[in-house]
């Protein structure tokens, strides 16, 4: 498949030009919340693309995510980035636990208990008092950087978050390109042979998983700040749900996908807040016609359909895969 | 007045009875999970809105055309089926043969469209339905009273898990549906109807889970979310009783819904928690084996 011959680089200036002009012709609290879960997403593809995991329990590392950094902010007065930094750190951890339970399963299993163990996780949150329960952390104070530069007008905090997005993504992107995520489409697209050639292929789906939650977490803490509220539902499946569709709808694998999932999608939900149809029963038509039509999402459809410049040796062009994650090179 | 873990013994029976009466609807969508996955190899996301779907169209033939609960017991699994065996048709068919996690995606999907379409023809909101006439009133058992419906709901259940259980691993059809499972290409080469058995099975699953939707209505109303709240625990003991197996559905279900009971007397912070916990040990210690044979 083509390789978008456009130096990384260049990919941030132009992020960040369009995110300084989203600021003045979209509400900027919106595009947060859309950067917020572009990030989130990312680190979700990153698991889903890279390592061909699926988990349906990723709501637990958002939801802890955001609550950590709510409750660090506002019981402890500490400073943001640290906030955020904690909320990373917890989730990492959070995410070494489940993954070290789920990893020893693969496939279906696997995703069931992802599925079980958010579920415990949002059990211990709905009951814990530090959460605010129903009503959720409300009021979540944005604190000052470093101690100096409020966070509290939207032109901060869109700074603030919008250059912690962009490093995220940069360095989400990163570790696609790297060599261990390399080693990750190798395990995903043949594991016998990873293992056959010395890989402890168990441990990198593992680190996959942990890097893939702490990024999440992140994204779940900058969204705490952002909306200045933690609730019940960022820790709950629909989220878990929904990052799925988001990186279905966008394009599993490739980069761009969550980005453009997550435009669409959100961007939707903002859009439609109003609107009396149930944004889950819109949700759904979508995503029952992604499976069917799309399974390889906008972005995939079009870097499919785009001529082959040099033919991978695993896909011939023009063949129609059957399973979402066999056999296709990256546009990374 | 004899007690029990320092609580009357009647406290103690009705908690436990609860729990059993949770257990009967984990084991009735269980089952029908159990036998759309283990025939089907589909992981259906939609069982809880069938389930809803079950006591929806329950109320509507008593709102919209007077037909009462001993109507609905028989028409309301009907209609469920045939809507299942539509959704087999359309959307599931062009799945076969391809990951089973895009199954699960899609029957996801469908689950969102019809559990919140049906909050926007009908609000949030639930809709009462009353207990039949006939089953309303108490059994006392000399240990516990027990009131008739509930009595009535894990009669009927025990009842529909051994005849479907009997059905598919006993009779000629459930034969030919196996058959049908294990080697498709050979068991149309013999003449058998794959499409259609899977079709029915399908069908089948839908009515199990809409037929529990009509025991339910009496004891939790209809509300279009019904199915939700359900179906993750419900997929917990799936897994537990082993993906594919109904015997063992069926059994982690009961199980299941007595080990609630019991933790709600004994530690009740503990009871939504319980059945996560049993599933993550359950799979992290059985062996790996493979999927659809008990």
């Amino acid at each position: 498949m083509q390789r978008i011959a456009v130096a990384p680089l260049a990919w941030l200036i132009i992020g960040a030009v369009s995110l300084g002009l989203a600021y003045f012709l979209v509400y900027p609290i919106h595009v947060l919340q859309i950067l917020c879960f572009m990030v989130f997403a990312a680190a979700f593809n990153l698991l889903i693309g890279h390592a061909g995991v699926l988990s349906l329990g990723h709501a637990a590392f958002f939801g802890s995510g955001a609550y950590l950094a709510g409750i660090l902010m506002k019981t402890e007065s500490v400073t943001p980035e640290l906030a955020l930094l904690a909320a990373t750190g917890a989730t990492l951890v959070l995410g070494l636990l489940m993954g070290a339970i789920a990893i020893r399963r693969q496939g279906i299993y696997f995703a069931m208990i992802t599925l079980a163990l958010a579920q415990l996780v949002y059990f211990i949150a709905f009951q814990s008092p530090a959460t605010g329960g129903d009503d959720g952390l409300q009021g979540i104070p944005r604190g000052a950087v470093l101690g100096r530069f409020s966070l509290e007008s939207n032109g901060a905090i869109y700074l603030f978050v919008s250059a912690i997005s962009l490093l995220s993504l940069w360095a989400i992107h990163r570790i696609g390109c790297s060599p261990f995520g390399s080693l990750l489409r190798a395990i995903r697209q043949n594991e016998d042979r990873a293992i056959s050639l010395g890989y402890a292929t168990r441990r990198y789906r593992l680190a996959a998983f942990v890097i893939s939650a702490g990024f999440a977490g992140l994204a779940g803490g900058m969204k705490a700040l952002v909306l200045q509220l933690a609730s019940l539902t960022d820790i709950s499946f629909f989220i878990s749900g929904e990052v799925v569709l988001i990186v279905l709808l966008g394009g599993i694998g490739v980069f761009a996908g969550p980005l453009v999932g997550a435009a669409l999608l959100i961007g939707f939900q903002l859009v439609f807040v109003s609107s009396p149809v149930p944004v889950p029963f819109v949700l759904g038509i979508v995503f029952v016609i992604c499976v069917l039509a799309f399974p390889r999402g906008i972005v995939g459809e079009i870097v499919a359909r785009l001529p082959a410049q040099s033919p991978s040796s695993n896909s011939p062009a023009g063949q129609q895969h059957e399973r979402p994650n066999e056999g296709r090179e990256h546009s990374w | 007045m004899v007690d029990l873990l320092g609580l009357p013994v009647t406290a103690v029976f009705g908690q436990l009875m609860i729990g059993l009466i949770n257990g009967a609807f984990y084991a009735l969508l269980a089952l029908g999970l159990a036998v759309i996955f283990g025939l089907l190899h589909v992981i259906n996301f939609a069982q809880g809105a069938l389930y809803m779907l079950g006591a929806l169209v329950a109320w509507l033939l008593l709102t919209e055309m007077g037909l009462g609960y001993w109507w609905a017991l028989i028409l309301s699994p009907l209609i469920v089926a045939a809507v299942g065996a539509a959704i087999e048709r359309t959307v599931i068919l062009p799945l076969y043969g391809r990951d089973p996690l895009y199954g699960l995606l899609l029957t996801l999907g469908v689950a969102m469209m019809i559990e919140y379409g049906v909050v926007w023809r009908y609000g949030s909101a639930g809709m009462p339905y009353g207990t039949p006439e006939a089953l309303r009133g108490v059994v006392n058992l000399g240990f516990m009273i027990l009131p008739l419906y509930r009595l009535w709901v894990m009669a009927t259940s025990i009842v529909v898990c051994l005849v479907v259980w009997h059905m598919i691993e006993r009779s000629s059809v459930g034969a030919r549906l196996r058959a049908a499972t294990e080697d498709p290409a050979m068991a149309q080469a013999l003449g058998i109807n794959v499409p259609a058995l899977r079709t029915t099975a399908f069908a089948v699953g839908a009515g199990i889970a809409a037929l529990a939707g009509v025991l339910a209505a009496p004891i939790y109303q209809v509300g279009p979310l019904m199915g939700q709240s359900l179906l993750i625990t419900v997929f917990a003991v799936v897994v537990i009783g082993g993906m594919g197996s109904i015997r063992g559905a069926v059994i982690a279900g009961f199980s299941l819904g007595l080990i609630e009971g019991l933790m709600r007397l004994v530690y009740p912070e503990g009871t939504r928690m319980a059945v996560f916990l049993i599933m993550a040990v359950v799979l992290l210690t059985r062996p790996e084996k493979p999927i659809g044979r008990a």
